[in-house]
């Protein structure tokens, strides 16, 4: 049976990983290839990266980075942040990434993901939605990291970018983004229930329950956090063992 | 012991690569007919699109140097499925070394989410290939195509629909996960078939 996914999210300034609280006092964390190997040997089921710096004059920093964790991890990792081009993506890939996340330029030019699609296949792009709810009760797309808002439902966006070849959501509510009050059930449900792709639910995870409410009610395929595995509030060994306990096929 | 992976137009070549080195062993990128031919192992890696590969295959003329291989070869994923006699995806006829067909998952089947992404199990293993591997072992997937049950099958698994995880004949060998993204389980897998 295909089991539920945990993937610690790894964010990358420079070649190296931050760890922030509330996107302040953000602080080296070290080497990125080594917490990345930690994770894997506790049985992390992918691993994802994320360039917070990600200007052009550093891209050649993240791919140099992209190739050593490709030699080093023995799990499948996506990396984003910042890529607007096949050719970002070649690059990356080449370099050893299993798969892309596309957000903001995907967003502003969307023939991006078919032209990504089509040149390496939808296996490998992921596309990754900060979303919001407003007062009005309806989901909003928003943009750079989530300082933009759009006009655009996340459930629309989401569903054109299926019908254009991506083959995986990372859903991220930024309501729910580092409150650890439990992710946001409704609208990762109204994606997992009705789109084609395995949905990746981000944003609020604060215990182990509330893993097992965001696969079990909002039917994710994946859930990703970061601060509950950087500052070690939970094991990965110690968080898959009570997911299966409730009956929730995880890989251990 | 020299291995070479076939160089062609599929991805995930690199992550093969870079597999085989974390246990200890170097391979040559190639689609030279002479060095795959002398090789004592062979590994035909893929993530791609069925035609697109088969076609440059025989523009190349890879595929007969592959059918003939007589040392052990290894086809991965995309490269298992081309093994097979014929794909669904965009009804392409492949190299035939497994009569397995290969076929799209389907809701019909009450599968809903297409491709298969993550982490599923390998059982009724039945091949040295899997020495030292418990039986519902974890190895990670990403397809949305599948090969069949079959007299060929040496593992299955269940998407659905039960398939065929693993086929072998003769000197030939298919996996349709990635040992080389399926930790420790996939590198004992690498190890298996540079030990055959």
């Amino acid at each position: 049976m295909l089991t539920k996914r945990i993937i610690p999210c790894l964010d990358i300034k420079d070649g190296r990983t931050v760890k922030g609280v509330n996107f302040e006092q953000i602080r080296d964390a070290g080497d990125p290839v080594e917490l990345a190997s930690i994770y894997a040997k506790e049985g992390a089921d992918e691993l994802v990266f994320l360039d917070i710096t990600a200007t052009n004059e550093k891209r050649k920093t993240l791919s140099e980075l992209v190739n050593k964790i490709a030699h080093q991890i023995n799990i499948p990792f996506t990396v984003g942040g910042g890529i607007n081009s096949v050719e970002d993506v070649q690059v990356l890939l080449k370099n050893g990434a299993d798969k892309i996340s596309v957000n903001t330029a995907a967003f502003k030019k969307p023939d991006l993901i078919n032209e990504l699609a089509l040149e390496f296949g939808s296996q490998c792009v992921v596309l990754a939605i900060d979303t919001k709810q407003e007062a009005d009760g309806k989901w909003y797309v928003y943009l750079n990291g989530g300082k933009v808002k759009t006009d655009t439902l996340c459930f629309d966006w989401a569903r054109e970018a299926v019908d254009r070849g991506v083959g995986e959501i990372l859903l991220t509510s930024m309501n729910n983004d580092g409150t650890k009050k439990g992710f946001a059930l409704d609208i990762t449900k109204q994606l997992a229930g009705s789109l084609p792709v395995p949905i990746i639910a981000s944003g609020g995870a604060g215990s182990k329950e509330d893993f097992a409410d965001v696969f079990q009610q909002a039917q994710a395929d994946a859930a990703l956090a970061a601060s509950i595995f950087h500052f070690k509030e939970i094991a990965i060994p110690e968080l898959k063992k009570y997911l299966s306990e409730q009956q929730i096929p995880v890989r251990l | 012991m020299k291995t070479v992976i076939i160089k062609y137009n599929a991805g995930n070549i690199q992550s093969v690569l870079y597999a085989l080195e974390r246990i200890g062993h170097t391979a040559d990128v190639t689609d030279d007919h002479e060095q795959i031919r002398q090789a004592d192992k062979v590994i035909f890696p893929g993530v791609g699109e069925a035609s697109t590969a088969m076609n440059y295959l025989k523009s190349r003329k890879l595929d007969q140097i592959i059918v003939d291989l007589k040392q052990p070869v290894l086809g991965i994923c995309l490269g298992m499925q081309l093994m097979c006699k014929y794909s669904e995806e965009n009804n392409t006829d492949c190299l035939g070394i497994f009569d397995e067909k290969v076929s799209r998952f389907s809701p019909v089947n009450g599968v809903n989410k297409i491709p298969q992404i993550g982490w599923n199990t390998i059982e009724h293993l039945k091949s040295p290939l899997f020495n030292g591997i418990k039986e519902s072992s974890y190895c990670y997937y990403v397809h949305s195509f599948y090969a069949s049950l079959g007299e060929h099958t040496i593992a299955t698994t269940h998407y659905g629909i039960g398939y065929s995880a693993a086929l072998h004949r003769n000197n030939f060998y298919g996996v349709q996960f990635h040992p080389e993204k399926s930790a420790e389980t996939g590198e004992q897998i690498l190890k298996n078939f540079i030990a055959l």
